[in-house]
């Protein structure tokens, strides 16, 4: 089984795809923890992480992953730039392909660019967050997490809550819950609900006290700010009070119910700091696991062989 | 004057007269000299056996976009004209988004000018509602009028402003001509790509709801009752708006519309990949609209097809969805696809699909041509019905190759096209 050329999304993935990766990056978690954190798997692959968007977390996270395997790594910041975005993912394609790369690492403000620049190089293409259409490696780093923590994900009640409108990694984790059998719902105001999403085969709950009376795992996501200007939302104030997670509704939750983030946090807003810093909150996990989720994928896609992952980590020498 | 042209043996199909008949055509002087059985040929004529297939008056579109003035790189007057013969169509309204706006009579004129040079399909002029289309001030119809103008539109936008709309309404009352509004609440599908809806949301994109377009369906309704003017509404796509039209017209309010081939046959799903060529505005809906609209069609709610060729350039295309441009080309492919769907369908006849293609256009924007009544302009269209094609873009005469129906065969074309008795296409 292989994943193809690219990661664009797993709305089109197998479950068989998705549990491949997972435990993929089960033998790449322990590089991060050796003193010496670095194994030749990708040695002499050129990686290009090319990010039209700004980024922190994901663009550090996929460097850590690329390096720690020995990959040559650049990175190309493309935001603000004068030329229509259009045109310089054209060109940019044609010019990377020009230099003999081996993998780009693309992130982009419009939906589809991922696919775009996929059908148009030869490179394996990997999503880093496509506009408001998918984040797979956020997905895959948020089942893995997951699973760590319950041992399982079919039968699981996973529920998004907030942004899902606007959220790509909301639909990335949609596809791949549901492809590994959890129940998946979405909780948020109707304004940041997208039409049609309950034909997908998921709960909707308008409000917070629902989702949290149903859920195993609350998967929490980042309001953003500028949702206030455009009207979707009347204060941040209003939706922490209405939409806020805190300790005081999850207490009313039969269960301990597993917190999730994946970052950046608006403290105070979405979430409560004692949530998020709570004893059930797996935040960091997310984090830690990214990076080993993202070295499988890269690992994956040069054509390594899962069974062979935890031997690509050792000596190979040449 | 070109020489006597007579065609022999064909089924001849005049929707304007209820005529479904075998016989022969003649031609002379630009103008239907003879319809029906045994009609003689002059001495000189060129006859033209046309046996197993169809004689028709012309097809007319009311709503086309070329880029001349301002972008002649994707299209010009000519060759639009070019490939609207190809079609099979006679005449084409020539939409006034251009750069700079064809909103005063010189550039009207200059329309009118490039048209007759061209010497092909009959470019008609539609004059901008608003100077620059900025939805402001209103533009000197009369003049415009004068130098051929046979409608008024600021399409490509709509007239957002109510009271500009009204005023429109009102003051082309006394050219009689229509008003013709693309149906769009601007605040409602600001920032849309799509139809909103599931393949949207699946898709990530962001949709254009059905109500940005009926609100202004019902506005613009309203103010054609308030006015007593004649409003035109351009291609309709969405099941609601069809319901606000049907009984607007059963109140005997001066409302026609069209739909586009696209719309009666393709929904969102096309979509899917992100393919640029599905982009256009209003977006593509789903199966119950598409139902809706045939039916509509069919019953004479939608009085008209219109094409709405909207020819864009390749590198514009190229482009992840959110970023290209909307519209999409059709004067080529707008018979076979109307044919194959709707007659090939069974919902309608080929009689049905001459109406309102030829018929129809001509009355609702009050042009010549749609008939093949004796003395009328020789507008007039040979078409075999039995012709199994497929589209293949780089054959087109358009200069734009913009099409979602690349790869489709089809069945029905136009074999010969001929405007004021002269022949300017033939396969």
């Amino acid at each position: 089984m292989s994943l193809g050329k690219d990661l664009t999304g797993l709305e089109h993935m197998t479950p068989e795809q998705i549990r491949l990766i997972l435990d993929t990056a089960e033998p790449f978690k322990e590089v991060s923890e050796r003193p010496i954190k670095k194994v030749p798997a990708l040695r002499g692959k050129t990686i290009v992480n090319l990010f039209f968007e700004a980024s922190t977390r994901t663009r550090v996270s996929f460097e850590f992953a690329e390096k720690r395997l020995s990959a040559d790594t650049v990175n190309v910041a493309a935001t603000g730039s004068s030329v229509s975005k259009g045109e310089t993912l054209v060109d940019t394609a044609r010019n990377l392909e020009a230099m003999r790369i081996d993998m780009v690492v693309i992130r982009h403000p419009s939906s589809g660019a991922a696919e775009f620049l996929g059908d148009r190089i030869a490179s394996n293409v990997i999503n880093a967050g496509d506009g408001k259409h998918e984040h797979p490696t956020q997905a895959l780093l948020d089942l893995l997490t997951i699973r760590d923590k319950h041992g399982k994900i079919e039968g699981l009640k996973v529920c998004l809550v907030g942004d899902v409108l606007h959220s790509r990694v909301a639909r990335s984790n949609l596809w791949g819950l549901t492809k590994l059998g959890a129940e998946v719902a979405v909780c948020g105001p109707w304004t940041l609900l997208p039409r049609g999403i309950e034909e997908l085969g998921v709960k909707v709950f308008g409000r917070i006290e629902e989702a949290i009376e149903w859920a195993d795992v609350l998967n929490i996501l980042r309001l953003q700010l500028e949702r206030m200007e455009k009207g979707f939302i009347p204060s941040v104030r209003e939706y922490y009070r209405v939409f806020g997670v805190t300790p005081e509704r999850l207490e009313r939750s039969p269960r301990a119910i597993t917190i999730m983030h994946p970052g950046p946090m608006n403290r105070g807003v979405e979430i409560d700091s004692r949530v998020a810093d709570g004893p059930h909150s797996v935040i960091l996990d997310q984090v830690t696991n990214g990076v080993a989720v993202r070295m499988a994928v890269l690992y994956l896609l040069a054509g390594g062989r899962a069974d062979l992952a935890d031997a690509a980590k050792g000596g190979g020498s040449e | 004057m070109n020489q006597p042209i007579l065609l022999q043996g064909g089924r001849i199909i005049d929707p304007s007269r209820d005529m479904d008949q075998a016989g022969d055509v003649l031609i002379q002087d630009g103008k239907i000299a003879g319809v029906g059985r045994g009609v003689t040929a002059p001495d000189g004529a060129l006859v033209r056996n046309v046996n197993g297939k169809v004689i028709a008056p012309g097809l007319i579109d009311l709503h086309v976009h070329l880029r001349e003035p301002g972008n002649e790189d994707e299209e010009t007057v000519a060759s639009g004209a070019r490939a609207a013969a190809a079609g099979g169509f006679t005449a084409i309204c020539a939409m006034p988004n251009t750069d700079p706006v064809t909103d005063n009579q010189a550039a009207v004129g200059f329309i009118v000018r490039q048209s007759g040079r061209a010497g092909l399909a009959s470019v008609h002029p539609i004059g901008a509602i608003s100077i620059g289309q900025k939805g402001e001030r209103l533009a000197e119809f009369g003049e415009m009028v004068g130098a051929g103008a046979v409608a008024v539109s600021d399409d490509g936008k709509p007239i957002v402003s109510s009271h500009l709309m009204r005023t429109a309404l009102e003051y082309a009352r006394t050219f009689d001509i229509p008003v013709a509004d693309h149906c769009e609440e601007p605040t409602l599908s600001a920032g849309g790509v799509m139809h909103e809806g599931l393949v949207a949301t699946r898709l990530g994109l962001k949709g254009i709801p059905y109500a940005a377009e009926e609100i202004m369906v019902a506005r613009n309704v309203l103010l054609a009752e308030l006015t007593g003017g004649h409003v035109h509404l351009c291609h309709i796509s969405a099941r609601g708006s069809v319901a606000i039209i049907r009984e607007a017209k059963e109140r005997g309010i001066r409302v026609t519309a069209e739909a586009t081939p696209h719309h009666l046959v393709l929904t969102d799903v096309a979509c899917e990949e992100y393919d640029t060529n599905a982009k256009m505005n209003p977006p593509l809906r789903e199966a119950m609209d598409i139902e809706a609209l045939q039916g509509a069609l069919k019953e004479g709610v939608i009085d008209c097809i219109a094409s709405d060729h909207a020819p864009h350039a390749y590198d514009e295309k190229e482009a992840a969805f959110d970023d290209a441009p909307f519209g999409i080309i059709g004067l080529e492919t707008a018979f076979a696809v109307a044919h194959t769907e709707l007659v090939g369908g069974g919902l309608f006849t080929l009689p049905d699909l001459i109406r309102r293609m030829s018929t129809e256009p001509a009355r609702v924007f009050h042009l010549p041509g749609g008939t093949l009544a004796s003395g009328a302009v020789a507008d007039i269209v040979v078409l075999d019905p039995g012709a199994k094609w497929t589209v293949d873009p780089a054959t087109f005469h358009s200069k734009s190759r913009n099409t979602p129906f690349a790869g489709r065969a089809l069945t029905g074309r136009a074999i010969l096209t001929i405007v004021a008795g002269a022949i300017i296409h033939e396969l």
